[in-house]
């Protein structure tokens, strides 16, 4: 019998009220930036979400408002940081409540990072779990398998978790649902060189790539 | 049948080592009920010979009496030395040459007694009860119930101190932790399942292992909440040993709890969901075997100006700060820390450095601000002192970077 009939079959059986093969839509939380979030809705939990660019283009500072958001939901976050990068000081200024975030500190190993984090989504509470390879070289970066990533993936589905990779490329490729790819525009300073110089912020624009909705919001990270 | 030991020491340890109602009577007096020991020693002399027995093996000096209630037998252990056995219906013959002060009657009672001429139990216990209850009042008729040995009451029973421990001797040592596990699974099993029938659960397990070099190798683990799920404390007590294996054989094994009260907390409908406390440890647990003892926990950020000070504290066991760090509706630059520090080599142009070069970085220096002089703990051993600059590199990357008496280095980029 083939698969149409079969399917027209089961439905009829259910009285055709039930859509059974289209998974439920996935709850949206805010990321912490009104442009990001206007643009994409927010952040799906359940589901993989990378967050990719180069050096100095916003992504850390939206991983901590990220972060910063779900403290202040109450939530019980989590951070892998591959390469030992997390700043304290910068979290608690971006409004990050530490005392409800635990920091896994990988000692430079991607593959020990890989596994915290999915014994972290395997015992399951969290409200975020950050995935940090934002300074593992490339070379390293591109040799986890997507195997792994879907693996990840698969660990994340049903939870109320939004599973977050922070990279300076796309290295899970299809698993992610939600792609947001940083690039700076500029930095802003202010003051006259030599004498009262400061760094002010950083302006930098996120283009989304979700299925097949595409946008670029501008944001700006502020330096305190 | 009560017993009763007056002396020094450990009374109590030892009157609980036959019977589980005990009374601390005086701070060198208890009274306990010796009630069906005879099945197991037999007469009574052969209970007070076993007791006695016990006394000197643990170097106690006490006066022991057996009678059939609680105060004759106090009374005879603080009158007579040794070992006293009152025979059931003798006590006031037996009690009779006792002097009254033991009885510690009120000072006037004392002299009004003392001037009937009544200073033994059997004066006392002669006299009239009308008589005493008509001139000495319900004291009196008190004392002279005492003085016969006649006063039947129940203990006052002491607590038995809750200890929740247990070992294994084992015939030969242990060498692998496959064979371990087993022993522990026996006792973590036997423990909890004495926590759960006085409804109690644990927050921290002792362990010592006897080592054949008669070293001791001890470990303890704390949960964050009370709990008595075995198959964490197993899993818990296996991934510790892994980390921290004995360095020999074990030849005895001995597992202690900690007894606290379960929690009891009912989580809210609408609050939002938090890993189960238990499950957290044990996942962190996991992790540490992976990424080491100190690298998993929650940062703490400490009180000082020093750069990147901060301290990791056991996960979400600590309480939230008092103040609450700023946060708002900007976005902040964050930092990305370098550790260690990248040494840089750096040229300078008019005093400001004009190119900066790492292994991983290198470019020319198109903006700066700078330098900020920060220094501190120039009254300790280890003082720090530097000078930063935040730079813009020509691929555009911002990056911070300081000059100190070691150096120069890179120590993050702003992102």
């Amino acid at each position: 019998m083939p698969v149409v009939a079969l399917k027209k079959q089961f439905e009829s059986i259910l009285d055709g009220s039930l859509t059974w093969q289209s998974r439920p839509s996935p709850e949206w939380v805010c990321s912490g930036v009104p442009e990001v979030d206007q643009a994409t809705g927010g952040l799906p939990r359940g589901c993989l979400t990378e967050i990719i660019g180069p050096a100095s283009s916003g992504r850390t500072s939206l991983l901590l408002s990220i972060l910063a958001q779900a403290t202040e939901r109450e939530e019980v976050c989590a951070l892998v940081d591959a390469q030992d990068a997390f700043h304290p000081a910068s979290a608690a200024a971006a409004g990050v409540h530490l005392e409800r975030l635990i920091w896994v500190r990988s000692a430079h190993s991607a593959e020990h990072a890989l596994k915290a984090t999915d014994l972290l989504i395997q015992g399951g509470g969290f409200g975020v779990v950050a995935l940090d390879l934002g300074d593992t070289p490339s070379a390293i970066a591109r040799r986890i398998s997507l195997t792994s990533w879907f693996r990840l993936r698969r660990a994340v589905e049903n939870t109320p978790t939004v599973l977050i990779a922070v990279s300076r490329q796309s290295n899970a490729k299809t698993c992610a649902s939600l792609q947001l790819e940083c690039a700076r525009e500029r930095a802003e300073w202010s003051g006259a060189l030599h004498t009262s110089r400061l760094l002010r912020a950083i302006r930098a624009r996120a283009t989304s790539t979700q299925r097949s909705k595409t946008c670029s919001p501008v944001f700006t990270a502020t330096a305190l | 049948m009560f017993a009763s030991l007056h002396g020094n020491g450990p009374l109590t340890g030892l009157a609980f080592e036959f019977s589980p109602t005990v009374e601390q009577t005086a701070p060198d007096t208890v009274a306990f009920d010796v009630s069906g020991l005879d099945r197991l020693f037999g007469l009574p002399q052969d209970i007070a010979a076993a007791i006695t027995r016990r006394a000197s093996e643990i170097q106690i000096r006490a006066n022991i009496a057996l009678a059939s209630n609680p105060d004759a037998a106090i009374c005879a252990a603080r009158g007579f030395s040794g070992v006293s056995l009152i025979p059931y219906g003798d006590e006031a013959k037996f009690l009779g040459t006792l002097p009254l002060a033991l009885l510690a009657p009120s000072p006037e009672l004392q002299e009004t007694l003392d001037r009937w001429g009544i200073r033994r139990f059997h004066d006392l216990a002669a006299l009239p009860p009308l008589g005493i209850a008509e001139r000495l009042g319900p004291e009196g008729l008190r004392l002279r119930e005492l003085a016969r040995g006649e006063v039947e009451r129940k203990l006052v029973p002491l607590e038995d101190p809750l200890r929740f421990e247990d070992e294994i001797e084992l015939e030969y040592p242990v060498e692998l932790l496959e064979p371990l596990a087993f022993l522990l699974a026996r006792l973590v099993n036997g423990l909890a399942t004495r926590l759960a029938a006085r409804a109690l659960a644990t927050n921290e397990l002792h362990l010592r292992l006897k080592l054949e070099t008669r070293a001791i190798h001890e470990r303890t683990l704390r949960l964050p909440v009370p709990s008595l799920d075995t198959k964490a404390f197993l899993k818990l007590l296996h991934l510790d040993l892994s980390a921290h294996p004995p360095a020999a054989p074990i030849v005895h094994v001995w597992l202690g709890v900690n007894p606290v009260k379960p929690r009891s907390a009912q989580s809210g409908l609408f609050l939002p969901t938090a890993p189960e406390p238990v499950k957290l440890e044990l996942t962190l647990a996991r992790i540490k075997s992976i990424v080491g003892e100190d690298r998993v926990g929650s940062p703490e950020l400490l009180d000082t100006h020093r750069p990147d000070a901060f301290h990791v504290a056991h996960a979400l066991m600590r309480a939230a700060p008092a103040l609450v760090p700023p946060g708002g509706a900007l976005m902040r630059l964050s930092l990305r820390i370098f550790r260690p520090p990248l040494p840089a080599r750096v040229a300078l142009a008019s005093g400001q450095p004009s190119f900066v070069a790492t292994d991983s970085i290198r470019g020319k220096i198109l903006d700066r601000a700078g330098p900020w002089r920060t220094s501190g703990d120039w009254w300790t051993s280890d003082p720090w002192l530097r000078d930063e600059w935040d730079i813009a590199l020509s691929d555009g990357a911002l990056y911070r970077l300081y000059c100190s008496p070691r150096g120069w280095f890179v120590e993050g980029s702003y992102d």
